[in-house]
C-alpha cells in the first residue's frame, strides 16, 4: 500500500481513539480537571505519566543525541530514569499524603507564605512554557514530514487536538487519553527497533542486540569491518578511524556527573511530573505507580540506547564513499546483495536537515568528524548542482592537511541533524512502509500527550494557585471565594489561553528551544527539587528559609545560563569548568546550603505546620485530594 | 498514634531511604559516570562494564530498587499499623 495512504490511516485511528476517550472522561468538577478525582489505579497512571514524562524529544532526539554522543548521552539516560527513584522515595508519597492539587499548593501551604506560593507559580509557569514550545515544534516537525503539510499548519492541527482532550477532559480525559498514547508510542518505537536489532546484529531483543555481533560486513572508509565483530567494537573503531571520540567513552567525565546529577534532579522537581502523584488513590499507590511510570520508561530507554548504536553503524556503513547520484536513485549494493537505496537522503535534504557538500569534488560522500559547513547549513534557495544535491552557501573549502591527517585521509562532508535518526531510521534500513507509518503516530502520540499534561499544569497554576488561592483569597477565612463552577470556567480558559501561547511559540520558536531545556531542568532542580525535600525531611525549615533558598538558586542559575547560553559567555570562564547545563547541580546545592542557615537564625515554623510535616510523614489516612 | 512510635516509624523509613539511595548513586553515578572507564576495561564477551551500566543496567537497577522500595515500606507500614 502507498506509504502516504497508510500514514494517514494510522494516524487517523490513533487520533479518534484520543477523542472518543476524551469525550467518554469529560471532567465534571475541579478535582477532576485537576487530579482526576485523585481516583487512579497506579498501572493506568503510570503508563499516563510515563507517555506524559516521554516527549517528541525523548522519542524523536534522544536515540540521536546519543548516537553522536555515544557515552556521553548515558547521562541523559540515567538522568531522565534515574529521577523517578528520587520521586518515589522523597517526594510523591509525601505529596500525596498532603494531598492537594498542586505544586505550588504544597509550597504555599507548608511555607505558610504567598510569596512562596507566588515564587512556585512563575516557575512552574516559566518551566513548563519552555518544555512545551519545544513539544508543539516537534508536532510541527512530524506533520509536515508525514503528512506533508506546512509545519505551521502541523503545530495548528496539534492545537486544536490538544485543545480538544485538555480543556473538556482536564487530568481524567488526559490520564486516560495516555494510557492509549504510551500503547500508541511504545509499538512504533519498538517495532522498528526490533527489525534494525535482526538486521544490524541478527538478534531479536535490540537490548541483548547492542552487545551483539553484527550481521554484515561493511566499510567504514579507513578499514573494512569484519561480519561477526562486536557492535561495540565495531563502533568504536570506526569513530575511532573517523577522528571521532570512542563511542564507549565519555568526553568529560566531570561535566557528565554534573550534567546527570541536574537531570535527576530536575526530574524529580518538574511540576507536570510531581503533579502526576496527586491522582492515585493511595500513599501506597503513589509509591507503587512510580515504580511502573519507570518499567514503562525503561522499555523505552533501554531500547533508545540500542537504537542509537544501531543507527551510528547503519549510517557508517550507508553513506561512506558512496557516489552520491547512483546513491540517491538506489543503483547501489550493498556486501550482502542487497539495495542501498538513498532515496531518504534526499528527502531529508529537501527537508533542510541533511546536507552534502562535496569537499573533495569526487562525488562520493564522505563522512568523518568535522564541520563540512560553518554552522548550520545554508542552501541557496532551490538551486541544485548537475548531479541533484542541494546547492549552499556557507560550505567549508577544500579538505586541509590536519583535518585529513587527523581523520585518517577523510574529510566530512556532511551535515546530519540529530533529530532526524530516529525518524529516517527505518527509511535508512528500508523497512516496510507501515512500519514508518507507525513511527508517524508513535511521534506524534509523544508530543501530543506531554503537551497536553504540561498545558494542563500551566493552567491549574493560573486557575487554582494564582486566581483561586492569591487573587481571589479571602483574608479572613484563607479560602478561595471563586465557586467550583467559576473556578473551572476560569481552568478551561487558563487552557485555551495557554494553547494559543503554546501555539504561538511552536510557530515562532525561539531560536534557541534545544537550550531552552536546559533551563527547565535546571531551574526545577534549584527550585522545586530542595525546597520539597526540606518540607518533608526538616521540620525545622521554615518560610524564610524557603524563600531566601528558593531565591538563590533559582537566581543563581538563571544568571549562570543566560549568561554562558544567551549572553555569548566564554567557555574560559565557567565556574570549575560546568557547562550550563550542569549548572543547576550547584544551584541546588547553594539552595540547600542558604536555605539551612538562613532558616536555623531565624525563628521555627509555627506549631500548626509542624504538626502538618508530622502527619504528611505518616501514609494512613490520605483521603481524597481535598479543595480549600 | 503516638509520638514514639510516629518517630520510630520515621526513622525506619529514613534508614530503608538511605540505603536504597546508597545503591542507586553507585549502580548510576558511580559505575556509569564516576568509575566508566575503569569498568570498560572488564570486558565480557563484548559487553563493556561501565557503558553497559550508563545505558542499560542502571535503568534496571532503578525499577528493581523502586520495588523493593515499596515491598519494604509495605513491611513498615504495616508493622506500625498505617498500612491502608
Amino acid at each position: 500500500m502507498e506509504l502516504q495512504a497508510l500514514i494517514y490511516i494510522f494516524v487517523g485511528i490513533s487520533f479518534s481513539i484520543y477523542i472518543a476517550i476524551a469525550v467518554w472522561a469529560r471532567a465534571g468538577s475541579t478535582k477532576e480537571f485537576y487530579v482526576a478525582g485523585g481516583g487512579v489505579p497506579p498501572v493506568a497512571n503510570g503508563m499516563a505519566t510515563a507517555a506524559d514524562w516521554m516527549s517528541a524529544a525523548s522519542f524523536i532526539s534522544l536515540a540521536g543525541i546519543i548516537a553522536f554522543k555515544g557515552s556521553d548521552g548515558g547521562a541523559y539516560l540515567m538522568g531522565w530514569t534515574g529521577g523517578y527513584v528520587l520521586l518515589a522515595m522523597l517526594l510523591a508519597p509525601y505529596l500525596r499524603k498532603f494531598g492537594k492539587f498542586t505544586v505550588p499548593d504544597f509550597v504555599g501551604d507548608r511555607y505558610y507564605s504567598d510569596v512562596a506560593r507566588t515564587i512556585a507559580v512563575v516557575c512552574v509557569i516559566f518551566i513548563s512554557f519552555t518544555y512545551v514550545a519545544g513539544q508543539m515544534r516537534g508536532v510541527g516537525i512530524v506533520f509536515s514530514r508525514f503528512l506533508q503539510v506546512d509545519v505551521n499548519t502541523g503545530v495548528m492541527l496539534g492545537m486544536g487536538i490538544v485543545f480538544i482532550y485538555s480543556v473538556l477532559g482536564g487530568m481524567k480525559g488526559i490520564t486516560y487519553t495516555q494510557v492509549a498514547q504510551y500503547v500508541v508510542m511504545i509499538f512504533a518505537f519498538t517495532v522498528p527497533a526490533i527489525f534494525l536489532s535482526l538486521q544490524v546484529t541478527d538478534t531479536f531483543l535490540p537490548q541483548v542486540g547492542m552487545f551483539g555481533q553484527t550481521a554484515f560486513e561493511f566499510s567504514n572508509g579507513v578499514q573494512t569491518i569484519e561480519k561477526g565483530t562486536f557492535l561495540l567494537h565495531a563502533l568504536d573503531q570506526s569513530v575511532n578511524d573517523l577522528g571521532f571520540n570512542n563511542y564507549t567513552e565519555p568526553g568529560s567525565v566531570f561535566n557528565m556527573f554534573m550534567l546527570t546529577i541536574v537531570l535527576m534532579a530536575g526530574t524529580a522537581g518538574l511540576p507536570h511530573v510531581i503533579v502526576r502523584f496527586f491522582t492515585v488513590p493511595t500513599v501506597k499507590d503513589a509509591r507503587i505507580s512510580a515504580g511502573w511510570a519507570l518499567v514503562f520508561i525503561a522499555i523505552m530507554y533501554t531500547t533508545i540506547a540500542s537504537v542509537a548504536a544501531f543507527s551510528r553503524v547503519n549510517l557508517i556503513a550507508n553513506v561512506q564513499n558512496v557516489d552520491y547520484k547512483q546513491f540517491v536513485n538506489g543503483e547501489l549494493k550493498k556486501a550482502d546483495g542487497t539495495t542501498n537505496d538513498g532515496n531518504w537522503f534526499k528527502t531529508w535534504e529537501q527537508g533542510g536537515l541533511l546536507a552534502w557538500n562535496d569537499r573533495n569534488g569526487d562525488g562520493k560522500i564522505q563522512y568523518a568528524n568535522g564541520a563540512a559547513f560553518a554552522g548550520k547549513p545554508a542552501f541557496d534557495g532551490t538551486k541544485t548542482a548537475e548531479d541533484g544535491h542541494r546547492l549552499t552557501t556557507n560550505g567549508a573549502g577544500a579538505p586541509t592537511e590536519a583535518e585529513l591527517k587527523a581523520n585518517n585521509g577523510i574529510a566530512n562532508e556532511i551535515y546530519v541533524d540529530r533529530d532526524i535518526m530516529v525518524l529516517a531510521n527505518p527509511e535508512i534500513a528500508n523497512l516496510p512502509n507501515w512500519v514508518i507509518a507507525l513511527m508517524a503516530a508513535g511521534g506524534l502520540a509523544a508530543a501530543l500527550s506531554t503537551a497536553a499534561g504540561l498545558l494542563l499544569v500551566i493552567s491549574a497554576s493560573i486557575s487554582h494557585d494564582l486566581f483561586g488561592q492569591v487573587i481571589f483569597k479571602d483574608k479572613a477565612t484563607g479560602k478561595s471565594t471563586l465557586t467550583e463552577k467559576s473556578e473551572l470556567r476560569l481552568a478551561r480558559g487558563a487552557a485555551v489561553v495557554a494553547i494559543l501561547v503554546a501555539g504561538y511559540l511552536g510557530i515562532n520558536p525561539p531560536g534557541f528551544v534545544a537550550q531552552v531545556v536546559a533551563f527547565a531542568f535546571g531551574l526545577a532542580a534549584a527550585s522545586f527539587f530542595p525546597v520539597i525535600i526540606l518540607g518533608v525531611f526538616d521540620k525545622r525549615m521554615n518560610k524564610e528559609g524557603a524563600i531566601a533558598g528558593m531565591s538563590v538558586g533559582l537566581t543563581f542559575t538563571f544568571v549562570y545560563i543566560v549568561y554562558f547560553v544567551f549572553m555569548g559567555g566564554a567557555k574560559e570562564d565557567y565556574l570549575f569548568g560546568i557547562a550550563p547545563t550542569g549548572i543547576g547541580t550547584i544551584g541546588m546545592i547553594i539552595h540547600f546550603v542558604v536555605a539551612y542557615f538562613v532558616s536555623r537564625a531565624t525563628p521555627p515554623p509555627p506549631q500548626e505546620i509542624q504538626d502538618l510535616v508530622e502527619s504528611i510523614r505518616i501514609p494512613s489516612g490520605a483521603g481524597d485530594a481535598v479543595d480549600h | 498514634m503516638t509520638e514514639e512510635k510516629a518517630q520510630a516509624y520515621w526513622k525506619e523509613n529514613i534508614r530503608t531511604i538511605l540505603s536504597l539511595l546508597v545503591v542507586w548513586f553507585i549502580v548510576s553515578l558511580g559505575a556509569g559516570v564516576l568509575f566508566i572507564n575503569q569498568l570498560n576495561a572488564i570486558e565480557i564477551s563484548g559487553v563493556k562494564l561501565g557503558f553497559w551500566f550508563a545505558q542499560q543496567g542502571s535503568i534496571y537497577a532503578f525499577v528493581v530498587l523502586i520495588f523493593v522500595y515499596v515491598y519494604k515500606m509495605g513491611k513498615i507500614d504495616e508493622k506500625y499499623g498505617v498500612s491502608e
